[in-house]
């Protein structure tokens, strides 16, 4: 057990380090221009993608300075490395394990340009945790599928050029996770309807989609038809360490650290309060356990041993602290932890109150708590299924 | 990077589990009564566990308490009644404060198991702090102390002792003191009142405040350990259980309010698990790091270890209450985990104090 890394893994932590002296202003002096000037020195570093095979144009980076990479970034408070978050997540990754060649050459390298934004068609109004019910129904005409249905709570559909579809081609099946076809499709194909909802918050991130006689080439189906369930799988399993999360959520605390110094509750320092300083306490080791959770993880990977559903031991924590450390924020400073941008008496600009309105994309999407429970308890455990 | 065990840890792992299962299972260690079971703790010192981190050059074999981790983890999976924590703690106590003579005479004793330690730290209950530590110093010592661990099995107790504002540690001929044992919930951590009147130390050396809250983060590194093992062990009970009790048609363990319940379980032992391996690692590699790691893995632990006890006896239902059934055994232990060493609340305040706070 050892936590230092090789002479060639810190060298590389220093050139990311260099990299990001040299290339990431303070977040005032950032101009006009940055972000594509950005865009495009994270990818001559071959950094976009950076786990993706170079025969892609990914950059091979080993497990160990994927690590290093992200957790880097995360301590300069970097922007992402690229336009299309699910695009770099998961659908990239997708085509390159499913994809033929020519999807590869038709779509990984506008991933990695961040020329186009991906979103993903899973969640329909009957089908949301119970996801292999779906029933947007693609059946297949000549050379092409012609979908009927309808998505929602598709997050970045307003915006996004292409959409990553789970569809239905078999009805008559016995195991509901089969029949399941996995399409590509152009967002501004005839026949796809966007109407954007408004969160709880107010932003108008995602949206219905809504489907009709839509016609979309069989050469963009990703991998075979009626297996598309073990491409999802394969595409919600990508989001592996935890590792540039964990250095946000450290970040986080010290701001919350400063709250309570610079908040007075009742006439008296906040900090002096035994049950606040218990709350902090409580959130540093969650995000510490996150940590080493993480780096245990990452060991066992790079030992090449297989790694069950662990990872939902993170994605739970995440969403605990998501939700409890803005929530502390704001009841620790009373009326005034209510206030949104915009109030005088607003709290650090409003920032913990908007934030805590926005835990459900992170909480929520990808699986909700109760179904990485389940995925614990029946994977890992081995207690029957629901 | 490696976060991971050594092959030779493995093994190490295997060995102590096999012990635990073989020679120490549940149904011996019901049989303890707070004394040394002689036979067990012969095997122990054979199979080299009490001379991990004894160094070399005192006839041990020179590992860390990250080798010594493992054999604590698996002795808590089967709730060993063997003092290996409290000879743990005397071995880095004289390794740490005593002179080389004290050392020279006592560590090798330490390392064949020859001499079993005893060992008092705080008389303060609640108190983990150098103000804890009541019992007065001197050439002689007179007085009482109680909370003293493994006392009625040990050759020797190591006392910690005050002059003032001076600490310091007395080794104790164990027949020269008077021992009132204090039952306590938990058979497999006895502890003792110890009466001592004008008895001469055969040692003693100064400790300062810091080595106390060293040694204090050692038991508390030590306590986590074993309640992996023991946490594990009661996840493992309650979940076959679970698969196999029906009721309402079905095994419980379908209905989300008994698995959902499991799943945590799982989600805080990983939990506390890394957080522990994290601070057993960081007491010989990074002691900079030893507060703050120890405070955050044993404050995890001590909670969710407590609810992980109770529920493990509540989910079975009433069999779970009763004496035959083990699950009891690790509620037990559950409750001496919670206290000993410094509680939940002592250890996250203490962290948001070492963060700046």
């Amino acid at each position: 057990m050892d936590f230092d890394f090789t002479p060639e893994e810190q060298a590389f932590r220093a050139e990311v380090r260099e990299f990001l002296a040299e290339n990431l202003p303070p977040r005032a002096e950032r101009g006009r221009g940055f972000m594509g000037e950005w865009l495009r020195k994270v990818r001559d570093k071959r950094w976009v993608g950076f786990s993706w095979p170079e025969e892609y144009g990914g950059g091979a980076g080993s497990l160990t300075e994927q690590a290093i990479l992200k957790e880097e970034m995360a301590l300069a408070g970097a922007p992402p490395l690229g336009t299309s978050f699910m695009g770099l997540a998961w659908v990239g990754p997708g085509i390159i394990q499913y994809g033929t060649d020519e999807q590869k050459q038709r779509f990984i390298p506008d991933i990695l340009d961040s020329k186009v934004n991906w979103c993903t068609g899973y969640s329909e109004p009957n089908h949301g945790s119970d996801l292999a019910a779906i029933q947007t129904k693609a059946e297949r005409v000549g050379d092409h599928y012609v979908v009927n249905g309808q998505k929602i709570w598709t997050t970045g559909a307003p915006w996004a050029d292409w959409i990553i579809l789970l569809t239905r081609t078999e009805f008559d099946v016995e195991r509901k996770h089969d029949g399941i076809t996995c399409l590509l499709v152009p967002m501004d194909s005839p026949g796809i309807e966007v109407r954007p909802i408004e969160n709880m918050a107010g932003d108008r991130n995602f949206a219905e989609v809504f489907f009709t006689d839509v016609q979309v080439p069989v050469s963009n189906r990703l991998g075979e038809e009626g297996k598309g369930w073990a491409v999802t799988i394969s595409a919600l399993a990508n989001e592996r360490s935890s590792i540039g999360e964990v250095t946000q959520m450290f970040a986080k605390l010290e701001s919350l650290k400063d709250l309570v110094r610079s908040t007075n509750r009742q006439g008296r320092p906040a900090s002096d309060d035994p049950a606040v300083r218990r709350r902090i306490g409580e959130f540093e080791a969650k995000i510490a356990a996150m940590k080493y959770n993480g780096l245990r993880y990452l060991t066992k990977q790079l030992r090449g041993e297989p790694l069950s559903s662990e990872t939902s031991v993170n994605k739970l924590h995440r969403a605990s602290l998501e939700i409890e450390m803005d929530d502390f924020a704001v009841e620790l400073t009373g009326l005034a932890g209510v206030q949104l941008p915009g109030s005088d008496e607003a709290v650090d600009g409003g920032r913990w109150a908007r934030s805590s309105l926005g835990w459900p994309s992170v909480v929520i999407g990808g699986g909700t708590p109760n179904i990485q429970r389940n995925i614990i308890a029946e994977r890992i455990l081995g207690l029957p299924k629901d | 990077m490696d976060f991971g065990f050594s092959e030779e840890q493995n093994l190490l792992r295997e060995q102590v589990l096999r012990f635990m299962t073989d020679a120490c299972p549940l149904s011996v260690v019901r049989a303890q009564n707070g004394g040394l079971p002689r036979d067990l703790w012969q095997q122990a010192a054979d199979l080299g566990w009490l001379a991990l981190i004894v160094p070399e050059a005192h006839g041990g074999l020179g590992l860390k308490w990250i080798d010594l981790a493992v054999v604590l983890e698996e002795s808590g999976r089967g709730l060993s009644p063997l003092p290996i924590l409290s000879q743990a703690l005397a071995a880095t106590a004289i390794g740490r404060c005593a002179g080389d003579d004290v050392k020279r005479e006592w560590l090798p004793k330490v390392a064949t198991g020859d001499v079993v330690f005893g060992i008092g730290l705080y008389d303060d209950p609640t108190w983990i702090d150098a103000k804890g530590v009541g019992l007065a110093g001197g050439e002689t010592l007179t007085g009482t102390k109680p909370f003293v661990s493994d006392a009625a099995g040990a050759t020797h107790l190591l006392l910690a002792t005050r002059n003032g504002e001076r600490l310091g540690l007395a080794i104790v001929d164990a027949g020269d003191a008077a021992l009132k044992a204090q039952p306590g919930i938990d058979r497999t951590k006895p502890f003792a009142t110890v009466s001592l009147d004008r008895v001469e130390p055969v040692a003693a050396f100064a400790m300062s405040a810091d080595d106390l809250a060293f040694l204090t983060d050692c038991g508390a590194v030590a306590a986590t350990l074993e309640a992996i093992g023991a946490a594990e062990a009661v996840l493992a009970l309650t979940s076959e259980y679970a698969k196999t009790r029906i009721q309402f048609d079905n095994p419980i363990g379908k209905y989300q309010g008994v698995k959902h319940r499991l799943a945590d379980m799982f989600i805080d032992i990983e939990s506390f698990k890394s957080l522990a391996y994290h601070a057993a690692w960081a007491i010989d590699d990074a002691p900079h790091e030893l507060p703050r790691a120890a405070s955050l893995a044993k404050a995890y632990a001590a909670d969710a270890f407590a609810r992980i006890g109770i529920d493990g006896v509540g989910l079975h239902g009433a069999i779970g209450f009763t004496a035959e059934y083990d699950a009891q055994l690790y509620l037990k232990r559950s409750k001496w985990v919670r206290s000993a060493f410094g509680d939940a609340d002592y250890h996250y305040r203490r962290a948001a104090s070492l963060g700046g706070l």
